[in-house]
């Protein structure tokens, strides 16, 4: 498989983690509604609703598990980035594939296996929820564990193909872009009203740089350690 | 097999992969499955019969449903919200001008809009480079010493992950089993206390040696009010109040006058600004009744509301709404009114906080000795002398205020209520219910981030929204009926405002021009990021610590802490000490997530309190953060600061304030009572 092919193979488990995780995103939207209007509901027309509890913990963990994967591919998930920051680029891949293997994949395939026994034994009894009697079902819920692992085990194996280009070419190939923490410097500063010009363009155009030398305490001038990561 | 030496190994080993850099919840994860895979070994077994999968799934499945972190996206997204809603230069400005008579205002301002924006947001980085971009260059051109400007920046931007509703707190209490409520109730005071010695230190310098923090020139500060509200000043003092009310009814007072935007005066215009200026009142009543609400409604006998405060409380919790009331409302309001005393207004909403404090403790012992007889749900008589008392304060506060309001002053309050007023509200109100226990934190969280919304949509659409909020508001009446009592009707149409004026421009807004978009889009997706990471670190970090006591690697820690027979003092000095070093490479999530769960278990030997001790990494993670030369917050000022500024200088500046939290820190130790009194009074033991 040449080069190319590789990329946009990275590029397309890439894409279908980022859509997944943005479209199960969403839930936290849905969670916010339905907790709101549990809060009018139960204060106002003191009608409580039982399985309440149950749609709440499902919202949340279905949103954080099948985010995993998303979070990993724009690298959400926190690393100790104080000397792997530092490193060149060949050194972070080889370090990383590394650790893929040693660490990242016994412990997803396991989560993937176990998921896949765990959901498959509630389908078989069709096992509701014992929060309250007469619960709603969980094996949609449970089904979810292999389904999320599933997602980060593929966007893992994109990973490491990376890591892989990485050692052959010397540097990281860019991620898909996508909205960042310090992106809200850039939203503020384009409404602002009492900062000049001239410092407002600074500011936005130095901000990601500014993020990616400061995780590795590094200066901006010092040029770019970081690289595309 | 299990061998606690291969426990041991697994933390040597954690140690190492997170130096590596490798994704920290996938190392948990890995090092678990590879660690109790061997400890399960059974070769009377097959491989895919290891009960380690059963470990690795009920722990994921029981992170998922975890109810403490449940709480974590809907903070995290109501701060994601906030922080697009809220125009924090336009909030620097009004304070400012708020506090332009104090010493060094500039820095003052600063460290409360950091600290106060920290609050919803609680991302360090975002916080100290927005600053430096708003802040540093006004008071660096102003003659600040570079020292005292960085200074603030840099502890001003880390105090937002400490003072609640802040997320580190809730994976604290995630990882300790506390109480969500508990612990923001026990960081309450302490936040305050801290930022009250920061001010008490940047306005000291300040006085001790002007010329650090310059007095800006009158041009810097001075802001024109329009010549129709001018026109009201009456008086030695100038105050507009009466000309503006009585233009109410003689509305030819103004007639042919010009507003700024060259449009004559209308009489729609009287009545907006009379509004502005009776917000002020609104709110401190607001405050006085719904805490007359609480104590002689919501914790009486015979209410509907789901009692979820023990017969305890009923009696306890009486002192502090009044107390809290006039802390925490009044200073926007003194803030503006006596500037040359200033020194003492000032720190008035950080003073809050210990007089609030000392009053009350001899309540409590007092209300100690009564509550045995005391019938359930009776309003103690000192209610009614403490809470006159705050109201006829308040109301003569307020007097003054308005009896010094100026047409000048008048638009100040005009810009602070733009600016400050609805986020102030908003944070003050989720707290407040969190607190006082009358819904539960999910709950608030739920209702602040719809709260959030809302102010997004009012920065956009003012009119639209407080119109349909007005409809919403009467829905809600109409609905709350049904059950009849005045409160319900209060709280009913309330929320029927939120929802309707949430509601209303955002579907507006999506169907037309679309401006809200970005806003919810990114704050969708970040919060789905930001969750994943920390819910993803829980799901390794529990199988991890799982496996690790499995193989008796917390026993043989617990029994080497044991066996070097430290005292209490001494504990805490050494997990504090280790958490300070562990702080400088890493970052909270993970220092909460994987270290601090191994000193619990420990807390209950030395009698030290989990609520106590959680506050105190909380409070001690802000020196860690702010310890040269490896503070990020440093860096990323260095980033945005301009050239002449050295990172000597940024250090140099951050120094004291690491100080001053070990003098926190030191203060909590000697007095528990700081952290633990509030918690205890509100919730009993």
């Amino acid at each position: 498989m040449d080069q190319q092919q590789t990329q946009a193979l990275v590029r397309l488990a890439e894409q279908i983690s980022n859509y997944t995780g943005k479209v199960f995103s969403w839930f936290i939207a849905i969670l916010m509604l339905v907790v709101c209007i549990e809060v009018f509901k139960r204060y106002i027309l003191n009608a409580p609703t039982a399985w309440i509890f149950d749609l709440n913990s499902m919202l949340y963990g279905t949103l954080f598990m099948m985010c995993g994967a998303y979070t990993l591919a724009q690298d959400g998930h926190v690393r100790g980035d104080f000397l792997y920051g530092s490193m060149k680029p060949t050194t972070q891949a080889k370090l990383d594939l590394a650790l893929y293997i040693i660490f990242f994949l016994p412990g997803v395939l396991a989560l993937v296996y176990a998921g896949y026994q765990y959901a498959g034994d509630s389908w078989r009894i069709g096992e509701h929820s014992t929060v309250t009697a007469d619960g709603p079902p969980v094996y949609y819920f449970k089904s979810v564990i292999p389904l999320a692992g599933f997602m980060v085990l593929l966007q893992g194996v994109a990973e490491m193909i990376r890591c892989v280009v990485c050692i052959r070419t010397g540097e990281w190939s860019a991620r898909l872009t996508d909205v960042q923490e310090i992106d809200v410097v850039g939203d503020q500063l384009a409404h602002s009203e009492y900062v000049d010009e001239e410092s407002k363009r600074e500011a936005i155009a130095k901000a990601h740089e500014i993020d990616d030398a400061a995780r590795h305490r590094g200066e901006v001038a010092d040029a770019k350690v970081g690289g595309a990561r | 097999m299990s061998d606690p030496t291969l426990g041991l190994a697994m933390l040597g080993l954690i140690v190492v992969a997170i130096m590596m850099g490798f994704p920290t919840a996938f190392t948990m994860m890995g090092l678990g499955m590879i660690f109790g895979f061997v400890a399960f070994l059974d070769p009377t077994q097959s491989v895919f019969s290891n009960k380690i999968f059963d470990l690795i799934v009920q722990r994921t499945y029981g992170v998922m449903n975890n109810d403490t972190l449940l709480s974590i996206p809907l903070f995290v997204f109501m701060g994601y919200i906030i922080e697009r809603a809220a125009l924090v230069d336009k909030m620097f400005f009004s304070v400012q001008l708020a506090f332009r008579r104090v010493p060094g205002s500039l820095a003052v301002t600063t460290l409360l809009v950091c600290a106060f924006w920290g609050i919803a947001s609680g991302i360090v980085g975002a916080v100290v480079v927005l600053m430096g971009v708003i802040a540093l260059r006004p008071m660096l051109s102003a003659g600040y010493d570079v020292r005292l400007a960085s200074g603030v920046i840099t502890a001003g931007g880390t105090l937002g992950i400490l003072i609640p509703p802040s997320v580190m707190l809730i994976v604290y209490a995630a990882v300790a089993g506390q109480s969500i409520v508990k612990l923001y109730a026990a960081a309450m005071l302490p936040g305050f206390f801290l930022t009250l010695l920061y001010l008490i230190y940047v306005i000291g310098w300040a006085l001790i040696d002007p010329k650090v923090a310059p007095k800006l020139p009158a041009d810097k500060y001075r802001i024109d009010a329009p010549e129709w509200i001018k026109s009201f000043e009456s008086g030695s003092r100038k105050s507009m109040v009466l000309g503006l009310f009585s233009a109410v009814f003689r509305p030819q007072r103004v007639r042919g006058m010009n507003a700024p935007d060259g449009h004559k005066v209308t009489y729609g215009m009287i009545w907006s600004n009379v509004v502005v200026l009776l917000v002020p009142i609104i709110l401190t009543a607001i405050l006085f009744l719904s805490a007359w609400w609480y104590v002689t409604i919501h914790n009486a006998p015979a209410t509907d509301v789901p009692s979820a405060i023990s017969a305890q409380v009923t009696e306890m919790s009486v002192e502090p709404t009044p107390i809290a009331a006039d802390g925490l409302q009044e200073p926007p309001v003194a803030a503006d009114e006596k500037p040359q005393e200033m020194g003492v207004e000032a720190t008035a909403i950080a003073e809050a906080a210990p007089v609030a404090e000392g009053a009350p403790q001899e309540m409590e012992m007092q209300s100690g000795a009564v509550e045995v007889n005391q019938t359930l749900g009776a309003v103690p008589e000192y209610f009614y002398v403490w809470f006159w008392g705050f109201a006829g304060l308040s109301a003569l506060l307020l007097f003054y205020y308005y009896a010094r309001m100026d047409g000048e002053q008048f638009e100040i309050l005009k810009m602070l209520e733009v600016s400050v007023v609805p986020l102030a509200v908003l944070t003050f109100t989720v707290l407040a219910v969190i607190l006082f226990g009358i819904t539960t934190a999910t709950e608030s969280a739920a209702v602040g981030a719809l709260g959030a919304l809302y102010l997004a949509g009012l920065s956009k659409y003012l009119q639209r929204t407080l119109w349909s909020s007005v409809v919403g508001g009467v829905i809600g009446i109409a609905l709350g009926m049904m059950r009849g009592d005045m409160v319900t009707l209060i709280v009913s149409s309330s929320l029927g405002a939120l929802f309707a004026g949430t509601a209303v421009p955002w579907l507006w807004d999506m169907l037309s021009k679309r401006k809200l978009l970005t806003n919810i889009q990114e704050s969708t997706f970040l919060t789905a990021k930001t969750t994943a990471m920390v819910c993803w670190l829980f799901v390794g970090s529990a199988l991890f610590s799982a496996v690790f006591a499995l193989h008796g690697g917390q026993g043989l820690i617990e029994r080497w802490v044991l066996s070097m027979d430290l005292s209490p003092l001494q504990f805490l000095l050494l997990s504090q000490a280790i958490i300070f070093v562990l702080g400088w490479p890493l970052e909270w999530t993970e220092i909460i997530v994987i270290f601090v769960p191994i000193f619990i278990p420990l807390l209950a030997h030395f009698n030290v309190d989990p609520l106590l001790f959680g506050t105190m990494v909380a409070v001690n993670l802000q020196a860690a953060f702010l310890s040269p030369p490896v503070a990020m917050s440093a860096f990323y000022l260095k980033g945005v600061a301009p050239k002449h500024v050295t990172l000597n200088q940024i250090f140099a500046g951050m120094m004291p304030y690491m100080l001053i939290v070990i003098l926190c820190l030191v203060f909590m130790y000697i007095w528990p009572g700081m952290t633990l009194w509030l918690p205890n009074f509100l919730y009993g033991n």
